[in-house]
């Protein structure tokens, strides 16, 4: 069972709805109880950081995911829920994250280019990964976000997008922790089969 | 890479899609939902689906669509047509799309751009505009469908909008619209001049060669066609084909 954590912000609904369609069984909650009966956590999620965190420590998940993750309970962050992974952000102001992988998030600014990045863009390997081998090949990912990961370690970036002339962490690992700035469920094939990676092997 | 987005626009009424009865195949004719489907195979790279209906009892019918459409197909969609106020945004995010595209009710109530992108996010906000030329240059924003000339201009409001927070801009042009004589490159320019927000063109598309006018003239980041792909004329793999020919960055997977 996959349990999708729910904080009141965002696209609970699109991985729900991935998730079933590639049969991977899944509920949407906020409860530490049924959180604890699932194998693997995914926290989604669009908005800024600061209320995703502040949403997760009223809710008393900040602490418990804190403690279960970095006892080895594999999680998949998307988009805000990937920023969330991140020592620190940021947006608005100073907001702490969970600090599973090391880096920060800031704005994105490149006069080149428009921010929001939106759209479809290559994801780039940047190391062999088994996940690579679910896809056939390099995969176009959906991305929607103006905050990107900075000063992350090389060793945890499993793919990037290039967007002007800014490096896009795409997809970042760091032991049981997998994080995709990008939407895989709405990623169209490829986005599932990353989706299907992380239910079928991811550690 | 990043790449250019095509859309295609189905019009849906009374839970059915209006026009575009050319699919070989389908389950049912007309059904949004296998619609969708097929477009989503032929890798589009988002929908837009516009509520047409006239009645509003009716419009929970859309809601229904929107839940079902979220089901079976994984790229962004869009809904527009009839959102008034910021519990028929939640409805329409919560069945499952991924944007609203507001048009005359943002007009009427401008706040509608700013409540929606505080409490959603910008991401999901659409500012869709239809606009005429003026006979002393320059362009006026209709509503109602195009029936209402606003007597507004076309830049000063997308820049109100994009400060209010709309995260893209759905500009129609009402002079193209219905030509097939290509996308109004002049009246794109000037937009995409004035805002950083990404522009989705809309109206005139009659060719492979429409859409890669709109991106070699750098005035848009995404084209959004109805009829055209509808009535089979030209297909989107043939246009993801036509535009990578000339170098133009799409989403192109075999």
């Amino acid at each position: 069972m996959i349990g999708i954590i729910d904080y009141g912000m965002g696209n609970l609904y699109s991985v729900y709805n991935a998730l079933n369609h590639i049969q991977a069984p899944c509920i949407i909650t906020n409860s530490k109880e049924e959180l604890e009966k699932c194998e693997k956590w995914i926290l989604p999620g669009v908005g800024a950081l600061p209320d995703c965190i502040s949403n997760l420590k009223e809710l008393g998940l900040f602490d418990y995911i804190k403690e279960k993750v970095q006892m080895g309970k594999p999680l998949l962050g998307i988009c805000l829920g990937m920023q969330a992974l991140f020592e620190y952000s940021m947006e608005n102001k100073y907001c702490e994250g969970f600090g599973f992988i090391k880096g920060h998030i800031e704005l994105m600014k490149d006069d080149s280019v428009r921010i929001p990045h939106i759209g479809w863009n290559l994801l780039e390997k940047n190391q062999d990964n088994a996940l690579f081998d679910y896809l056939e090949c390099e995969p176009y990912v959906y991305y929607v976000h103006s905050y990107f990961a900075q000063d992350y370690n090389e060793d945890d970036l499993l793919g990037y997008s290039m967007y002007g002339n800014l490096k896009i962490c795409g997809l970042v690992q760091h032991e049981n922790v997998l994080g995709a700035q990008f939407h895989p469920e709405k990623s169209a094939e490829n986005g599932l089969k990353i989706l299907k990676y992380f239910v079928e092997e991811f550690v | 890479m990043h790449t250019k987005r095509i859309i295609p626009c189905l019009d849906v009424k009374d839970g059915k899609v209006v026009k575009g009865i050319n699919f070989v195949g389908l389950k049912e004719v007309g059904d949004p939902v296998e619609l969708a489907k097929e477009y989503y195979l032929q890798q589009a790279d988002e929908l837009v689906f516009l509520d047409i209906t006239a009645t509003h009892e009716n419009r929970d019918t859309m809601v229904e669509v929107v839940s079902k459409v979220a089901k079976e197909i994984f790229i962004p969609f869009t809904v527009g047509g009839g959102i008034r106020t910021i519990e028929d945004i939640h409805k329409m995010l919560l069945a499952g799309a991924d944007k609203v595209s507001l048009n005359s009710a943002a007009v009427q109530n401008p706040e509608l751009i700013s409540l929606g992108a505080k409490r959603f996010g910008s991401q999901c906000i659409v500012l869709a505009i239809d606009a005429r030329k003026r006979s002393n240059g320059g362009w006026n924003v209709f509503v109602r469908g195009g029936r209402e000339d606003t007597g507004m201009d076309l830049l000063s409001w997308v820049k109100k909008g994009v400060e209010l927070g709309a995260g893209e801009i759905l500009l129609t042009s009402m002079d193209a619209d219905g030509t097939k004589k290509g996308f109004d490159i002049e009246m794109l320019k000037a937009v995409h001049d004035i805002c950083n927000v990404p522009i989705i063109a809309s109206g005139g598309c009659g060719s492979l060669e429409h859409f890669a006018e709109v991106f070699e003239n750098d005035c848009a980041e995404a084209c959004l066609a109805a009829s055209l792909f509808h009535y089979n004329q030209v297909t989107i793999p043939e246009v993801k084909h036509f535009l990578s020919k000339k170098g133009i960055p799409v989403r192109y997977e075999d």
